[in-house]
C-alpha cells in the first residue's frame, strides 16, 4: 500500500488495510452493519464476498454474531458508525466480546464532531470513555490515513478485543510514510522543553499547528505526543515528558471526561503530578454543520490548543510540582 | 484459594447423603454410539440432571432452579442422545454446537456437561462460589464444553448464528448443527428477531433454535408482563421452520430435533414447557425466579425427584430382566429392544 501524501480520511486507511488483510489471512471476515461504504468496509466485501456480511441495520446482532465467529476461529472486523459500535451495541461487545477475550475488532468510523451536518445524534464524544472503561477493551485512535493503516494491520497480530475510532473527513498526513508500527502507542511528534501537547487522533495535526503558532508568536518549545493506542497507554513516555515540560495540554475530539484528558491525568497523578489541562468537548452535545465548523464551534482547533497552552502555561509556575524557575518565555 | 477448597469440601460433604447412585459415563461421541439412549432412559437422566440442579442450588444458595428444571428434558435429549460431542475433547472441530442462549440456566448445562466427563461431577457443588469454574452463567473461558459466554439474554441466537457461518467458511454446514435454547425472556428482547432474520437471510441450513417456552418471568407470567404470543408463527413468518412441541414429552423433543438436522432453513423448535417441572410445589407456579430453594423446598424437591429416580431405574430394571439383553448395562439396564428408539 503506498503511503497518503495528501489529505486523506483515517477511514479509508482501515478500508484499505481490511482489503490486504483479507489477502494475508483466509480467517479474516468483515461484517457491516448497512454503512459500508461510509466505514469502507465494502472494498473487503468487493474482494471477498463469502467472507463479507453485511447485517442490515441492526449493530447488536452484528457484535454478537461476531462474538459467535470468534468463538469458532475467525477474526471478524466490525465496522459501523463510532456512536453504534460503541452506544447501541455496548452490551453486546460487552458481554460477547470484551468478556469472552475474543480477538474482534470494532472499527467505528466517523467518531467525534467532524462528521458534520448529521449533528448530535451521530456525532459519538463519549466512545473512547465508554471503550476504556470496558475491562480487557484496547482502544486505538490512529491520527491520519498512514497511521491507520498500519493500525488496522498490525491489530491482526494482537488477541486482545479491539476498538479503533476512525473519522469521516480527509485530514492531513501526520506520518508521511507509513508508519512500520504504532510501538507502545505513544509517538513524540516534536521535541520541546517548555509544555507538552499531548493529542490523538484528528487533534493530533492541530496540536502541531499550535505547537508551531506557540514557538512563532510566544517562543515556547512545545512538545507534541500522539497516542494512539489510548488504552493501555504507554505510561513511561507521557511520564518523561511531563517530567521534563512540567505541564500539558491534551486536544481530543472527544469529552474530556473519561478519554484522552482523564487517562493523561490519571498517569500524571499517580506517577509526576503536574497540571494536565484539557481541550474537548465539556458537558454538551454536538451540533449540524460541515465538519470544520463543527469544530470551529467546539474551539477543536490549533487555536484553541494553543490559547489553552497559553492559560497552563500562566499557571505552570504556581501549580507545578516541583515548582519551577521562572519560565523563559516571559 | 485454600479456604474456597476447603470451603467446597464442606458444602460436598453436606450433601453426600443426596448424591445419587453413580452413573455409568455414556459414550462419548455420541454419533458413534451404536445403542442410543431410549426414551425411559433419557427421562431417567433428565431426573438425574434435576436432582443436580436441586443439590447445588441448595449447597449454592443462589441460581435459577426453576428455569433450569423446565429445561431438563431438552437438554437431556440433547447431551444423552441428539448432539455429537466428545467430553474427550471438547474442541473437537465437527462437533455439534450447543448453546445455552437463556444462560441463567447454567445448572441444567453444568449437570450434564459434568456427568459427561467434562469436568468431575463434585465440581458441580462449587456453583457460583469464589474460585469455582462454574460462574453464575456459563463462561467460555472458564468451563469446558461451553462454547460461548451467554447470561445476557437476546444475544445467543444471533452467537449461534454467528457460529453458524463460520463454520460455513470451514466447509461444515453438513456437518456439524448449531443449537441454541432460548427462554421467552429471549423472546422478549430485540436482538433475538434481529438474528431471526439475519439466520433466514444468509439461509444457514444447520442452526436449530429451541424455545423453552415455560411462560413464567421475574416479574409474573409471560402473559401479564410482555406477551410472546405465538412463537412459533414469529419464527415462521421470519422465514423459519417452525414447529411446536410438548417440551416435556421426550419422543417429541428427541424427534424434533433429529429432525431440525435435516431441514434446508433455520429451524424453530417451540417448546411448551412448565417451570420448575418435576418438583410439584415449584412446577407452574409464579415466585421462583432467581430465587434459591430453601433448605425445606430442597429437601421436599429432593425427595420427589429421587422417589421418581427410584422408579424410572427400577422400570428399566425390570424391563431388562425380562429382555435379558446384556451382561454390562450396569445399575441403570436397558429396555427391551427396539422400545423407544425413534
Amino acid at each position: 500500500m503506498n503511503a497518503a501524501t495528501k489529505p486523506t480520511a483515517t477511514r479509508h486507511g482501515y478500508g484499505d488495510a481490511l482489503v490486504d488483510l483479507g489477502e494475508a489471512h483466509e480467517d479474516v471476515v468483515a461484517l457491516d452493519a448497512d454503512l459500508s461504504v461510509s466505514t469502507q468496509s465494502a472494498k473487503f466485501g468487493k474482494a471477498y464476498p463469502e467472507r463479507f456480511f453485511n447485517v442490515g441495520t441492526a449493530e447488536a446482532n452484528m457484535m454478537s454474531m461476531a462474538c459467535g465467529m470468534a468463538a469458532t476461529g475467525k477474526v471478524p472486523y466490525c465496522s459501523t458508525f463510532a456512536v453504534f459500535a460503541s452506544g447501541r451495541a455496548y452490551d453486546q461487545v460487552r458481554v460477547g466480546i470484551a468478556h469472552n477475550e475474543l480477538k474482534v475488532r470494532i472499527g467505528a468510523s466517523h467518531g467525534g464532531v467532524s462528521l458534520g451536518e448529521d449533528g448530535a445524534t451521530h456525532q459519538m464524544i463519549e466512545d473512547i470513555a465508554l471503550m476504556r472503561a470496558m475491562p480487557r477493551m484496547q482502544v486505538v485512535v490512529p491520527a491520519d490515513y498512514n497511521q491507520a493503516y498500519r493500525a488496522t494491520v498490525e491489530s491482526y497480530e494482537k488477541d486482545e478485543p479491539m476498538y479503533l475510532r476512525f473519522g469521516r473527513p480527509s485530514t492531513p498526513v501526520v506520518y508521511e510514510e507509513i508508519p512500520e508500527t504504532l510501538g507502545e502507542g505513544v509517538d513524540v511528534l516534536r521535541e520541546g522543553k517548555d509544555i507538552s501537547i499531548i493529542a490523538c487522533g484528528h487533534m493530533v495535526w492541530r496540536a502541531m499547528e499550535a505547537a508551531e503558532s506557540l514557538e512563532r508568536e510566544d517562543g515556547v518549545e512545545a512538545e507534541v505526543l500522539n497516542v494512539s493506542i489510548v488504552k493501555p497507554i504507554d505510561t513511561e513516555t507521557i511520564v518523561e515528558s511531563l517530567a521534563k515540560t512540567g505541564v500539558a495540554v491534551t486536544a481530543e475530539e472527544h469529552r474530556i471526561v473519561g478519554g484522552l484528558a482523564d487517562a493523561v491525568r490519571h498517569v500524571a497523578a499517580e506517577q509526576h503530578p503536574v497540571p494536565v489541562f484539557a481541550v474537548g468537548m465539556r458537558d454538551e452535545f454536538g451540533i449540524s454543520g460541515t465538519g470544520e465548523a463543527c469544530m470551529e464551534h467546539f474551539g477543536l482547533t490549533p487555536r484553541g490548543i494553543a490559547d489553552r497552552a497559553r492559560e497552563a502555561l500562566v499557571l505552570k509556575p504556581i501549580v507545578s510540582h516541583p515548582p519551577l524557575h521562572g519560565p523563559e518565555w516571559t | 484459594m485454600e479456604s474456597a477448597a476447603g470451603a467446597a469440601a464442606a458444602n460436598l460433604a453436606d450433601v453426600a447423603h443426596l448424591r445419587p447412585v453413580p452413573d455409568p459415563k455414556p459414550p462419548s461421541r455420541s454419533s458413534e454410539r451404536e445403542d442410543a439412549p431410549s426414551t425411559p432412559e433419557l427421562e431417567r437422566w433428565a431426573t438425574v440432571l434435576r436432582i443436580e440442579c436441586t443439590r447445588m442450588l441448595a449447597v449454592a444458595k443462589s441460581g435459577h432452579l426453576d428455569s433450569s428444571l423446565s429445561a431438563a428434558d431438552i437438554v437431556a435429549a440433547l447431551y444423552y442422545r441428539v448432539l455429537r460431542h466428545d467430553p474427550e475433547d471438547p474442541e473437537w472441530r465437527e462437533r455439534d454446537r450447543f448453546v445455552l442462549c437463556k444462560g441463567h440456566a447454567a445448572p441444567i448445562q453444568y449437570a450434564a456437561l459434568a456427568h459427561h466427563g467434562y469436568f468431575q461431577l463434585r465440581d458441580l457443588m462449587g456453583l457460583r462460589q469464589i474460585g469455582s469454574q462454574l460462574q453464575g452463567h456459563p463462561d467460555m473461558n472458564r468451563t469446558a464444553g461451553v462454547e460461548v459466554s451467554t447470561g445476557s439474554l437476546g444475544q445467543g441466537l444471533s452467537m449461534c448464528l454467528g457460529i453458524t457461518l463460520a463454520l460455513r467458511l470451514d466447509g461444515l454446514a453438513d456437518t456439524a448443527q448449531v443449537f441454541g435454547l432460548l427462554s421467552d425472556g429471549d423472546c422478549q428482547e430485540g436482538q433475538t428477531w434481529e438474528a431471526a432474520m439475519a439466520a433466514a437471510h444468509f439461509e444457514v441450513p444447520n442452526l436449530t433454535a429451541i424455545v423453552d417456552y415455560n411462560h413464567l418471568q421475574t416479574d409474573g407470567t409471560t402473559e401479564e408482563v410482555m406477551d410472546t404470543g405465538d412463537v412459533r408463527a414469529k419464527f415462521e413468518a421470519f422465514g423459519w421452520d417452525a414447529i411446536e412441541i410438548d417440551g416435556h414429552d421426550m419422543n417429541a423433543i428427541v424427534e424434533a430435533l433429529e429432525r431440525s438436522r435435516g431441514v434446508d432453513r433455520p429451524a424453530a423448535i417451540v417448546c411448551q414447557t412448565k417451570k420448575g417441572r418435576g418438583v410439584s410445589t415449584m412446577e407452574g407456579r409464579f415466585g421462583f425466579h432467581g430465587k434459591p430453594p430453601s433448605p425445606d423446598q430442597a429437601e421436599e424437591a429432593l425427595t420427589e425427584l429421587e422417589a421418581r429416580l427410584a422408579e424410572q431405574t427400577a422400570a428399566l430394571q425390570a424391563a431388562d430382566a425380562g429382555g435379558g439383553e446384556d451382561d454390562d448395562a450396569g445399575d441403570i439396564g436397558r429396555p427391551p429392544e427396539g422400545e423407544g428408539r425413534t
